[in-house]
């Protein structure tokens, strides 16, 4: 095993694909014949369709159809999810009724011959509506608060809160985050002999297959779903958007292959978003630091066709050891699109808030804001009274302040210099659940020397193609150029969806298994061959290293090319397949990854210009099965860190419930002139609980303490506070530094 | 986008057609026709003719053709040599892409940002006089707080522009077999109560050139751009100063500011706080208030009055440092 490419910086095997431009995403795909359909946004907030007129733009030259709730046979909704996952973005089927809940909403599809023809003719179709004043805001006294199922308590926070010597009590605030993936949501539909192919961008095919095939009123066999590449979801690709039924059912009624292309600014309204949130949190501790109760109550935007929780409060019933604790969720109806998972959702707005409040502690009982967290260390997960697999956050701290230098702080704001700038140094702790879910997976080995390894799963940017070689190639010791991965489709073994930063953690089991099956079998093959080296020996005495079948305790060089034993029993390949479960321990412990990180900003009070200097992340999530993919997405986590801490915000009009930002230009992300120095350094404590290889998720846990680390910095740096983000320079013009 | 028709000119006398629209780079018109916002019916392509050479002037200043491309101009010798301003303005404007196609006619004409010029859902006095203007009660952090009306408070958002209205270039546009020089300052119109009116340009007519007058030896300059991330983005607030400092005295002082203002600012009472003056923060901080004198915030960008008199007094204390 001494070749294994595991834990290793292993380059993608797609990058190649990727990077000169031959990975064919979605609508990439040549397709005969091929129809667009654009869809019509509604123009208001909220109210209802009086009248479509299509008679124009259905007599504009190339178009096909005019669709809309008026002449479309129904999508159906989808049943709950008993058994499989099955989760459209929006529960309400586009084209429903006549009534609109948001602006951007799709109230009819054109189709036309090409995309020009189609974009011409939409702008024809005249919606007319009977308009209501959409409610926009959180505050909005006409709109519903809903209480939600998502109530922790232990003890009694609120007495313990009364009787605190030491008290926070602030709201914090975010706005409307947008994931504004590169790739554009798109789908084109197939429809032939009764069934359907779509190519998709999915961080999940199983689910896209489940929705479609119960939203056409299809078996789910006849949907095939095909997505080899995505170019970014960040969660907004976990569940279907209205363009893949539509395309689906327009596909259907025309008899011709159909593409539907989300624009761009339809991205910011129909394609799921990071909703507000508003997040109440109150501290009370002793002098000396000890926390004595936390409450924590979050509030967030959901759509009125769908209850979305943005799970605020997740991490806060087990993240700092208190005896009082009580953490509410409760929701505001909104005329605004569905909300959806947005990389780390709910933790990572909940820890900005309560990591946060922890800082304005510190400061409040001058002690420093690491060693206040080092006082309320959890030892154990006091929600569930279990301990952690495998909980390295004290190491995690002591490494970060040693690399960074955080001993050398000076808390006194604005204290710190380098030239010009005035220095603000951040902390923060970060943490995410280590999830693994069931999976399938199928290795084949084939006599050409190459091994096959593939999963009805998807590789969403994060490496999931390479991971699956990674570990057929740990296994097998066949050297990874020889390995191909398949996955994005739904025909190959059922895998899992690409969320939750589980899908490392749930197929690695899966291909690790299957690899070994297979490798049985060729075991016994070798075995039972007339002409092998191995002909009568007992299959159990074989190993398989860089490729080779072999005596146990022998050298490689002593056995012979797995392929060779094939050939001698003109065998094409051997193939096996595995199925596991979920993590091992996740009775016995509490199962979470953590992290610390550490974030210098430069204020130049001279022109209120505040930039992120350098930044520096530690993570215990587990063994870290590909140290490049892996420091990848802390990197890219850090980078949306640094956009929703100082850019990011979608703004609605008020009057229409547009958002008035909606494009690249004027939505800010960060850009690399934006992106410093960054540190990311893997502690690798493999979690036995989570399976074989110990290997946690790690695609969200580095957004978790970004802004909170940023916002402290800031405040150290400028004096001034910033609860609600972004932190932009109007906040900060108060600044007296 | 609508059905347009499409001719490519190959002299200039060829590209004078009072119904088109001049295609330069196209990432404003193409843009905007993409939006629906304008809807020509004739487009013709004047990437073909001979305006794409920056020489040196008679007089010995620049002359820039108007087919220049933003990033080319940005790093000519004579440019980063005796026109800082400029190069760092050009630099700090989009993005290198964008700057690649972007010329100096197409940038001094670019259209505004306002989210509710480029949508054609909402009311736009810019777009359709007597319309109403939704920025005036909507979201209006980017707007302006200078040279506004009731009618617009769209923001010309160019960099460029401010530092050739510190530059006091002049402009040469041809129509017909007429040939005019306009300096820049008189190009631009304030919004006033025709806001669809944005220059003085006639339908059809042509930038051919733009010419920077050779400054007075010991002239320096500089412009600072402020904005919420590092790289492409508009302006908050910048400035563009051109001075001359002998004996601590300011003899000589040209400012702009971009951001802020519907169309590029020249503030002539900054120059006059400033000229005459010595080169200290007070003085600065003087011509900064004389500059902002009379802005009049919206409800989301009233930072922006502050953020420009720090942006001149940084600008200012950095040239002559
Ligand atoms: C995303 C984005 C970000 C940007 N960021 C910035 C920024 O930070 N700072 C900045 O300054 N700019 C910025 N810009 C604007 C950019 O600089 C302009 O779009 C560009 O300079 C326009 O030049 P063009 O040659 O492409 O013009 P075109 O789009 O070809 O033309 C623009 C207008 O000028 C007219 N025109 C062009 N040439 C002539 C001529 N010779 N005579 C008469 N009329 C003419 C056209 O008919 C049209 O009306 C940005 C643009 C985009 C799209």
């Amino acid at each position: 095993m001494a070749t294994s490419v595991v834990g290793k910086e292993v380059t993608r095997v797609d990058g190649r694909l990727k990077v000169t431009g031959r990975a064919a995403y979605a609508v990439d795909h040549p397709i005969e014949n091929l129809a667009y359909g654009v869809p019509v946004a509604s123009a208001i907030g909220s109210g209802k369709i009086t009248g479509i007129d299509a008679s124009v733009a259905e007599k504009m030259p190339g178009v096909l159809a005019v669709m809309h709730h008026g002449n479309t046979e129904p999508i159906f909704r989808t049943a709950e999810p008993f058994e499989r996952d099955s989760h459209p973005g929006e529960n309400r089927p586009p084209f429903e009724d006549d009534v609109v809940y948001y602006y951007g909403q799709f109230v009819a599809l054109v189709v036309a011959n090409t995309l020009q023809q189609a974009q011409e003719a939409a702008r024809h179709v005249k919606v007319s509506y009977d308009a209501k004043k959409p409610l926009i805001s959180l505050d909005d006294p006409g709109a519903e608060t809903k209480p939600t199922r998502r109530h922790y308590t232990r003890g009694d926070a609120d007495a313990a809160f009364a009787s605190a010597p030491v008290k926070v009590d602030a709201t914090y605030v975010i706005p409307t985050e947008t994931h504004n993936a590169m790739e554009m949501h798109g789908s084109i539909a197939v429809w032939k002999d009764g069934k359907f192919t779509l190519y998709e961008t999915t961080q999940g095919v199983m689910n896209h297959q489940g929705v479609i095939s119960q939203m056409l009123g299809v078996p789910v066999e006849n949907v095939h779903v095909v997505s080899p590449f995505c170019g970014g979801g960040f969660g907004s690709k976990l569940f279907p958007w209205p363009q893949s039924p539509l395309a689906a059912l327009a596909a259907r009624t025309l008899g011709r292959p159909v593409q539907v292309t989300v624009p761009r600014s339809l991205m910011f309204t129909t394609t799921g978003h990071r909703p507000e949130t508003e997040q109440h949190v109150r501290l009370g501790a002793t002098q000396d630091g000890k926390l004595l109760a936390i409450a924590h109550e979050a509030k967030n935007q959901t759509s009125p066709m769908n209850d979305y929780v943005e799970g605020c409060t997740e991490p806060t019933p087990f993240l700092y050891s208190c005896p009082n604790v009580t953490a509410v969720q409760s929701l505001v109806t909104l005329n605004i699109g569905t909300p959806t998972s947005m990389r780390g959702p709910g933790t990572t707005p909940g820890m900005f808030a309560l990591d946060s409040a922890m800082d304005e502690l510190a400061v409040k009982l001058n002690i420093d804001p690491l060693e206040l967290r080092l006082r309320n260390y959890a030892e154990k997960d006091e929600s569930s009274n279990r301990p952690f697999s495998s909980k390295h956050l004290r190491e995690c701290y002591q490494t970060g302040a040693e690399k960074f230098g955080w001993s050398k702080r000076n808390p006194k704001v604005g204290s710190m210099r380098d030239g010009n700038e005035i220095l603000g140094w951040g902390m923060a702790t970060c943490t995410w659940g280590a999830y693994r879910g069931g999976a399938q997976a199928r290795v084949r080995l084939s006599a050409d020397g190459r091994a096959r390894v593939s999963c009805a799963t998807q590789d969403i940017g994060t490496g999931t193609y390479t991971v699956m070689a990674e570990i057929v190639s740990d296994k097998t010791g066949i050297p990874l150029d020889r390995v191909d991965a398949v996955l994005g489709d739904s025909s190959l073994p059922p895998g899992p969806t690409s969320g939750g930063s589980s899908a490392t953690a749930t197929i690695v089991s899966a291909v690790a298994q299957a690899s070994m099956s297979v490798m049985d079998d060729l075991f016994k093959l070798a075995v039972h061959t007339e002409k092998s080296p191995f002909n009568g020996a007992d299959s159990a005495s074989l190993v398989m290293s860089s490729g080779r079948v072999h005596k146990k305790g022998e050298s490689p060089e002593s056995g012979v090319p797995f392929e060779q034993l094939l050939k001698l029993r003109r065998i094409a390949a051997l193939e096996q397949e595995a199925k596991t479960g979920g993590a091992p321990g996740r009775e016995k412990y509490s199962m979470h990854s953590f992290g610390a990180q550490f974030i210098e900003v430069g204020w130049d009070p001279g022109i209120a210009r505040l930039r992120v200097r350098r930044t520096l992340t530690v993570m215990d999530a587990g063994r870290i099965i590909n140290k490049k993919a892996g420091g990848n997405q802390i990197l890219g986590a850090v980078v949306m860190g640094i956009g929703m801490a100082m850019l990011e915000e979608t703004v609605y009009d008020p009057r229409n419930g547009k958002p008035v930002n909606n494009n690249y230009a004027d939505y800010l992300v960060a850009t690399n002139a934006d992106v410093p120095e960054q540190e990311v350094i893997f502690l690798e404590y493999p979690d036995l609980a989570i399976g074989e290889y110990g290997a946690r998720g790690i695609g969200e846990i580095g957004l978790t303490g970004v802004a909170s680390a940023i916002a402290m910095a800031t405040y150290h740096a400028t004096g001034v506070r910033v609860r609600e983000l972004p932190i932009r320079v109007e906040k900060l013009l108060e600044s007296r530094v | 986008m609508r059905a347009f028709q499409f001719t490519q000119a190959k002299t200039v006398d060829a590209a004078l057609d009072p119904g088109s629209r001049f295609l330069a780079g196209g990432t404003t018109l193409i843009d905007l026709m993409k939006l629906d916002v304008e809807t020509p019916e004739r487009v013709v392509d004047i990437n073909l003719l001979p305006l794409a050479r920056v020489e040196a002037a008679p007089d010995g200043g620049l002359k820039i053709g108007a087919l220049v491309r933003n990033s080319d101009l940005a790093v000519h010798p004579e440019v980063k040599a005796r026109y800082a301003v400029l190069s760092e303005a050009l630099l700090s404007g989009a993005s290198p892409q964008l700057r690649n196609m972007a010329t100096t006619g197409g940038n001094l004409l670019q259209r505004t940002r306002c989210y509710y010029f480029r949508d054609t859902a909402y009311a736009c006095n810019k777009r359709q006089p007597g319309s109403g203007c939704p920025a005036m009660d909507g979201y209006n952090r980017i707007h302006a707080v200078l040279g506004g009306s009731e009618h617009c408070v769209a923001t010309h958002p160019s960099d460029m522009a401010v530092a050739m209205m510190a530059l006091e270039a002049v402009v040469h546009a041809r129509k017909d077999k007429r040939e005019r020089r306009i300096a820049l300052d008189e190009l631009y119109l304030l919004p006033g109560t025709t806001p669809d009116k944005e220059n003085v340009l006639e339908p059809g007519e042509l930038i051919t050139y733009v010419t920077l007058p050779k400054l007075p030896a010991g002239t320096k300059s500089h412009y600072l751009k402020l904005r919420d991330r590092a790289q492409y983005e508009f302006a908050l607030a910048s400035a563009a100063v051109v001075v001359s400092v002998s004996g601590g005295r300011i003899e000589r002082a040209r400012i702009a500011l971009g951001g802020i203002a519907t169309k590029p600012w020249r503030s002539r009472e900054a120059e006059a706080a400033l000229e005459g003056k010595s080169a200290s923060e007070e003085n600065f901080r003087a011509a900064a208030e004389a500059a902002m004198h009379g802005a009049k915030p919206l409800r989301d960008n009233k930072f922006k009055i502050e953020l420009a008199k720090r942006a001149l007094v940084r600008a200012l204390t950095v040239m002559t440092a």
